[in-house]
């Protein structure tokens, strides 16, 4: 865990990166509430504020006695959220970083073609 | 939510010292509070009152509804567990947990058992001479095996290594998530603890200065590192809970920014770093002023 952002919010996000990385598909069932508290060694009421976060965002479901589920579409909502973040997140801390170092963007572009041919 | 324990006005006084002053609070049934504070702040005297083993010089005490000096009904749902625990002196550790099930009408006699192969406890040696370690052990097993409604532990760590203490994270937050109850853990060690707790109260000085949720609390203060110049600028009239310098570089922890004003920090080229609870706790337990206790 760092220390940056609240704990409810990385576990949410560890969840999502499960869920987009295949790890968790739709209609599967996803750990508890105590599993995830032990697993993260986290307070089971802030594990459980992270589950509920995205039980509010519709991406997991909760099937009453048997327990939380990945939504149907699920992967896709969320790979689309992430895409729509990606410029903000990764983008623009590149091209300020690059600005810096006196790097232009047609330089950074690139970089970022010889990069992706390796 | 319920609440387990309710104090309002809390004072004791040992002569001219007020060991508790003015406490009011509440703690709400199935969490884990951390009870924060450096070595003579009252940590031990208010939990000694919360479990009736001391007597308030004045304000009031509910804990399960009711006053728990000399009342069974409330002392049979508690467990202490303390650092300075003294036992007769033939005892050996099975002594211990073969008397424990009189006092705990809820111990778990498998589960202890598993406790003890975990701390690997000698059951037969003279509790005397047990090692810091091993005596820490006993206490910890109690604590966790008696199973109380409200638990409290005191320093319970004291000579256990580092695997030892995981071990009894570990298990606490297992058995807690299995059967949720009350728990109130006094540490020096935040930084160890620090996931764990729901609920933070940081006492000073005898006094409460802190009683708030561990998340809220956690991103409360933030620490901005820049040149000397934009930090000062950015930072203008607000209250500095700590300032460090090296060169033309500033560092300044300051409690209370909007998303905003981290953006217009972020913007104005400033670092941003969060400060962890234990910096926070140390930042707001070091000065005796406790500047911080108006802003927070």
């Amino acid at each position: 865990m760092d220390e940056s952002r609240p704990i409810f919010v990385q576990i949410a996000e560890a969840i999502s990166n499960d869920i987009i990385s295949g790890a968790m598909p739709d209609e599967s069932q996803v750990p508890s509430t105590n599993e995830f508290a032990a697993f993260y060694r986290i307070n089971p009421a802030t594990a459980l504020k992270g589950v509920n976060l995205l039980v509010d965002e519709g991406i997991l479901y909760k099937k009453r006695g048997i327990g939380m589920f990945v939504a149907q579409g699920a992967r896709d909502r969320l790979v689309a959220q992430r895409r729509e973040r990606f410029t903000e997140e990764f983008v623009r801390p590149l091209l300020a970083e690059a600005e810096k170092l006196g790097i232009g963007s047609e330089q950074v572009a690139e970089i970022i073609r010889k990069e992706g041919t390796r | 939510m319920t609440a387990v324990v309710e104090t309002k006005g809390l004072t004791k006084r040992y002569g001219s010292v007020s060991a508790v002053q003015d406490a009011t609070f509440t703690i709400q049934e199935h969490t884990i509070t951390g009870l924060l504070g450096r070595n003579g702040a009252g940590k031990t005297t208010l939990m000694s009152l919360l479990t009736g083993q001391e007597f308030a010089t004045s304000g009031q005490i509910r804990v399960f509804g009711a006053n728990p000096v000399e009342n069974a009904s409330v002392l049979s749902q508690l467990s202490f567990i303390k650092e300075s625990q003294k036992y007769p002196d033939e005892f050996r550790p099975k002594d211990v947990f073969k008397s424990a099930p009189w006092f705990f009408e809820r111990w778990d006699k498998d589960f202890a058992e598993r406790l003890i192969d975990e701390f690997r406890l000698p059951l037969s040696r003279r509790i005397k001479k047990l090692s810091r370690g091993q005596l820490s052990a006993v206490g910890v097993i109690v604590g966790l095996a008696s199973r109380a409604p409200l638990t409290f532990f005191d320093e319970p760590y004291l000579g256990l290594d580092a695997v030892a203490r995981q071990n009894f994270y570990d298990l606490l937050l297992a058995d807690y998530a299995e059967h949720p109850r009350t728990i109130i853990l006094s540490t020096h060690l935040i930084d160890e603890v620090s996931n764990l707790l729901e609920n933070v109260i940081v006492i000073e000085g005898g006094r409460i200065i802190v009683n708030q949720d561990a998340e809220s609390l956690r991103g409360s203060v933030t620490t901005l590192v820049g040149t000397a110049k934009t930090v000062d600028e950015f930072v203008g009239a607000r209250k500095v809970l700590h300032r460090d310098s090296i060169g033309g570089l500033a560092s300044v922890s300051v409690a209370g920014l909007s998303a905003d004003e981290r953006k217009q920090a972020a913007a104005a080229g400033l670092e941003l770093a969060p400060v962890s609870l234990q910096q926070l706790v140390v930042r707001m337990t070091e000065s005796n002023d406790n500047e911080f206790k108006e802003s927070a």
